[in-house]
């Protein structure tokens, strides 16, 4: 199939996550609590490393597999959606330490507690669905 | 062979990382994690109550398959790359952990206070990783997205509006665990 190449980078990001402790709770608590450098580390060389890549693929130098220029998503433009979105995130996630592909990479680990976080997580994605057009942007 | 069981430091995760992100794009499609909350959603019928998730989830089968496979990850993680959870805290970490109640600290990756299975069949443990849950879903589909989307693929693509959600995420992971936590435990 096709987009089998996917759920191979899928196994691989999996596994670097793990193997970083990046899905740890205790690695996530200790970033909020500003006691560690090594979160910071691995999201601050992760950003630095991307930068690189969107420069190569802004100048063309870096194609996608079918011979395209690539062109990140623009975000929705916004000022309160991404601020105060971003901080019902910010709570969840320090509370659970489990941010988005965490929550899957947690099946692995804690069965049942990754089902809650992720009922939890639809949950909380069909009530933004419904509210959607009432809130702010 | 040691260095796979051995854990990673931060030097490995960033690059590692990037790269995961590089490949992503250059298979033709998008960096992010947490759009796979609206098109399952979606699968589970979330369109007969809201237009908002009238879409053709057949058109995001990569990312589901990319969702599957950090599930078969975490699985070979946990079961073959890991033979030892511990992880390596900040003294300062351990004694506040441990003052709020926590025992074991930095003994696994997870605590048993909330991953614990006699936790999560009470009814607090229950709300706790619930309501998390709901708070992630729900912040990252208004923000945008999440960790992947906008702290990675945003900031490093220089976007506005990534930049506030990860100021977001900061004042939400503040208030959580500086206030939240200590409250709760």
């Amino acid at each position: 199939m096709k987009n089998s190449k996917f759920l191979v980078l899928g196994v691989f990001f999996a596994i670097v996550l793990s193997k970083t402790q990046a899905i740890s709770w205790y690695r996530f608590y200790e970033m909020f609590k500003f006691q560690s450098f090594h979160m910071y580390g691995i999201i601050g060389g992760a950003v630095v490393i991307s930068m690189v890549f969107m420069q190569l693929f802004k100048r063309g130098i870096i194609k996608d597999i079918h011979g395209n220029k690539i062109h990140p998503k623009q975000k929705k433009k916004g000022i309160i959606s991404p601020l105060l979105g971003g901080t019902f995130f910010g709570l969840g996630w320090g509370i659970s330490g489990a941010c988005a592909a965490p929550i899957f990479v947690i099946f692995g680990f804690k069965l049942i507690p990754a089902l809650l976080l992720l009922v939890g997580a639809l949950l909380g994605a069909f009530l933004y669905g419904l509210l959607s057009k009432k809130l702010p942007n | 062979m040691d260095f796979i069981l051995e854990p990673w430091a931060w030097y490995v995760g960033g690059p590692l990382i990037a790269i995961s992100l590089l490949l992503y794009f250059y298979f033709g499609k998008n960096f992010g994690a947490s759009t796979n909350f609206e098109t399952l959603c979606t699968m589970a019928g979330a369109g007969m109550f809201s237009d908002y998730f009238k879409k053709d989830w057949k058109e995001r089968d990569f990312a589901l398959l990319f969702v599957i496979g950090l599930v078969i990850g975490g699985y070979l993680s946990s079961t073959y790359l890991i033979p030892n959870q511990q992880i390596d805290l900040n003294p300062t970490t351990v004694n506040e952990l441990t003052d709020l109640g926590f025992s074991n600290v930095g003994a696994h990756y997870f605590p048993e206070e909330i991953f614990g299975e006699e936790v999560f069949y009470t009814l607090k443990g229950f709300l706790i990783l619930l309501v998390s849950g709901v708070l992630v879903g729900f912040g990252t589909r208004y923000a945008g997205g999440c960790t992947s989307g906008h702290a990675i693929t945003g900031l490093s693509s220089l976007q506005f509006p990534s930049l506030l959600a990860v100021i977001g995420f900061f004042i939400g992971g503040i208030i959580a665990t500086w206030l939240i936590i200590p409250s709760i435990f």
